[in-house]
């Protein structure tokens, strides 16, 4: 069978999708350190998009996903899922109330620098677009195996978040380019 | 570690991500080449939603606004399955959905047609697939609305759907369309998808054994979400 063609989320998604607030992954209970991560969604002339939706999907603070098919030895959280959800809003802006992750196994016995998976939709997409964030304080990046395979630093560097301090608390700050010089890279896979 | 791993995205299914009869698509599109992943533990895991997730009245857009009254309009039944690549079913998967009312407007402030608001319409459910992969939803039919894409442009009625699979790689939103739809022809972003037998296959097929005497019309809408691989790899990211 074919798969299902895919078709834009339209202008009106929030109806269906985030009348709920779904940004939020930790509660008091969740291990880890707690970050806030916040960013803009911007289109190819720059204009912040105020219509799109960001989704992420993450391991725990062990490095363990939530799922039958993770079968690593590593502990469960059972207050964390590990997804999120969130709407830009009207200046274009996601954020996420949620833990820092902990490393996975990539290929080869190697292991992969902690990220954050993500999914993009928005009005005018056709189809989502898959990317992931890295943590700039993380020296695993240096030998992370996707990472390593985007060529050129510029390229790389759309995909890792600044660390930032407010309020006290650590905020990674994620801008999303959907076109233009400064892209984010997007995943085939 | 060994990873199965889930098929590709089939881009002679899927649309592009720029499309020129579909204006909002021209700003909006990754123009970049997509950096190529092979699949790792982040990609092959998922949400999944428990039973929790669905409440027995949001499977009925009909009766969930929260006041005492029905929707107006054509009442109609949807069913489907959510299936594999191999026609495997895919159980206990969330969907949701949302929509415009009989009228042609959504229950949204961005929405200004100049169509009445259905005080007894919201336009957004939720529902699971059983074990067997199958889902179920009572609605009114939408209505076609206009939009701003090209000169007196005019969405089909359609129905959005959100769905997830069991990995982050299944994930897929879209919307499928009623048989028959004099508008269809001239939609820009069905016309997005690239082959026939694809835009055809967003379309519902009326099911008159779904149909219920003096109640309402029923339709079938099967979604088919990227399949398993056979064989479990050596993920060596080569
Ligand atoms: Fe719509």
């Amino acid at each position: 069978m074919k798969q299902t063609p895919s078709q834009t989320v339209g202008p009106f998604y929030s109806l269906g999708l985030t009348q709920k607030r779904m940004n939020v992954l930790a509660s008091d209970a969740t291990l880890g350190e707690r970050i806030r991560i916040e960013g803009y969604v911007f289109d190819g002339d720059g204009q912040a998009v105020p219509d799109a939706m960001v989704e992420i999907w993450q391991a725990n603070a062990y490095g363990r996903y939530n799922h039958p098919d993770d079968k690593q030895e590593k502990p469960l959280d059972p207050s964390f899922l590990g997804w999120g959800r969130s709407g830009t809003d009207k200046m274009g802006v996601f954020s996420f109330e949620t833990i820092k992750p902990g490393s996975v196994p990539g290929p080869d016995e190697s292991v992969q620098a902690p990220h954050i998976n993500v999914t993009v939709f928005a009005r005018g997409m056709l189809v989502h677009a898959y990317t992931r964030i890295y943590f700039g304080d993380e020296p695993g990046n240096a030998t992370d195996p996707v990472l390593s395979s985007i060529k050129t630093k510029v390229r790389r560097q759309t995909l890792i978040a600044a660390r930032e301090e407010k309020n006290g608390k650590p905020v990674y700050r994620f801008d999303i380019r959907l076109q233009g010089e400064n892209e984010t890279v997007f995943f085939d896979m | 570690m060994k990873i199965q791993g889930y098929n590709p995205r089939d881009w002679k299914s899927h649309p592009p991500y720029h499309f020129e009869g579909y204006a909002s698509s021209m700003k909006r599109a990754p123009l970049k080449r997509l950096a190529k992943m092979k699949q790792t533990l982040s990609e092959i895991t998922g949400p999944l939603f428990g039973p929790e997730a669905v409440q027995p009245r949001d499977t009925d857009l009909t009766r969930n606004a929260g006041t005492d009254g029905e929707a107006m309009g054509e009442r109609v039944i949807i069913v489907g399955r959510v299936l594999d690549e191999d026609e495997r079913p895919v159980p206990n998967t969330f969907i949701e959905i949302w929509q415009a009312n009989a009228a042609g407007r959504y229950h949204h402030e961005v929405d200004q047609h100049r169509a009445p608001l259905d005080p007894n319409f919201i336009g957004a459910g939720r529902c699971m697939s059983n074990e067997k992969g199958e889902y179920r939803f009572l609605t009114v039919k939408p209505g076609p609305y206009p939009w701003l894409n090209h000169p007196n442009a005019w969405r089909p009625s359609h129905i959005h759907l959100s769905l997830f699979g069991p990995s982050f790689v299944t994930r897929l939103v879209t919307q499928f369309f009623f048989p028959g739809d004099p508008l269809i022809p001239m939609d820009p972003i069905l016309n997005s998808v690239p082959s026939k037998s694809g835009r055809q296959r967003l379309i519902a097929s009326y099911a008159h054994d779904v149909t219920e005497p003096e109640w309402a019309l029923g339709y079938r809408f099967d979604i088919v979400l990227r399949g398993r691989q056979q064989t479990p790899f050596e993920s060596d990211g080569r």
